[in-house]
């Protein structure tokens, strides 16, 4: 026998477990949360990909390089989606440094 | 001739199993990582789309809220749960060959079949239509309703981003539908045994890898404008 067996028993947990949290995460947009809609909605989002991830596909049972590469695709996600809003979000950050002389008097202040 | 002195030198190999490995675990773990590193490249196609998302979300919230609040939340959480239940009929596909049974691998990739195509005719027949019917489809006669307050170019590029990531994501489980056809083939072939299953576990990977596409999609696309009632907005 190659490869771990996952019983059937955890297969039907997770199951269970991935209906209810859609039920739940469609009860709650139901209720006026303000953003925190969004953020419980995600929440249980990343509750279910860990679910089927871990059980389904077997994370949990993988060798380390396996796990290696899902951990390296989330963080190259992750530095896609961060450098992209460190430029979207920050447009409106305009700081108008007219030459030298704006930065000169906190160069001065640095000597005695 | 070249073939008998490869068995000469090797042995005898059990079916499935490929000479340059060691042995079939080695084989199963090397084809295990090839098909996440595809996967590693999969979030990253999505990603694009995701982040597109993020990005105009945080410009125009309340467009994409009422864009949001116009797509059918029943067939959005029912279809969620069809694909769960696909993938547990794909997991047990594997458990099936894992314990060496023959008969129930093939009724469970037929069963995962059926899911994937309900949730399609559900996703297709009810709400893609729907949609058409109430002018929701971008550059296509989209209509601008009053309610929107001047924010209808927004909401249509909610329905684009709607529709191009569902579609991108149909388009995905289209081809999950073809490989499980072949699997299904092969499996009633009696290909797949206790010590060989790597294809149905490399597919059984991209399966669940589509569910979570849709776990994600869920959320963002459904719920993200929140379904309770706003005073003064009827729709």
């Amino acid at each position: 026998m190659s490869g771990h067996v996952v019983p059937v028993r955890v297969y039907l947990a997770v199951f269970v477990s991935l209906l209810i949290l859609t039920g739940l995460t469609t009860a709650v947009a139901f209720v006026d949360m303000g953003p925190f809609n969004l953020v419980v909605a995600l929440v249980i989002a990343v509750a279910k990909m860990l679910l089927v991830v871990l059980f389904f596909m077997h994370i949990k049972y993988s060798p380390p390089l396996t796990r290696l590469v899902l951990i390296a695709a989330v963080l190259w996600l992750g530095i896609m989606v961060t450098l992209t809003l460190s430029d979207e979000l920050t447009r409106g950050w305009e700081v108008k440094i007219q030459g030298l002389s704006a930065i000169l008097p906190y160069f001065r202040a640095l000597l005695p | 001739m070249a073939d008998m002195t490869v068995h000469a030198v090797h042995g005898e190999h059990p079916p499935g199993f490929a000479h340059q490995f060691e042995d079939m675990e080695q084989q199963r773990e090397a084809g295990n990582l090839g098909m996440w590193l595809f996967l590693a490249t999969e979030v990253m196609f999505f990603g694009g789309l995701f982040m597109s998302y993020i990005v105009y979300r945080t410009k125009y919230p309340g467009a994409f809220a009422d864009g949001s609040r116009l797509l059918n939340v029943k067939f959005g959480a029912v279809n969620t749960a069809v694909l769960i239940a696909s993938s547990l009929t794909m997991a047990m596909a594997i458990h099936s060959a894992q314990t060496g049974k023959k008969k129930p691998q093939v009724w469970y990739l037929i069963l995962t079949m059926i899911l994937g195509a309900l949730f399609l005719f559900l996703k297709f027949n009810f709400e893609w239509r729907a949609d058409y019917h109430e002018h929701l489809i971008p550059g296509f006669g989209f209509y601008v309703r009053p309610e929107w307050g001047g924010g209808g170019a927004h909401v249509q590029m909610f329905f684009l981003f709607y529709f191009f990531m569902t579609g991108l994501h149909a388009l995905h489980m289209i081809v999950g539908i073809g490989i499980l056809t072949v699997l299904t083939v092969m499996a009633a072939r009696g290909r797949f045994y206790e010590q060989y299953y790597a294809p149905l576990e490399s597919s059984g990977l991209y399966w669940h890898f589509v569910d979570i596409i849709w776990i994600f999609l869920f959320p963002l696309l459904y719920l993200a404008g929140g379904r309770y009632p706003i005073p003064g907005v009827t729709h």
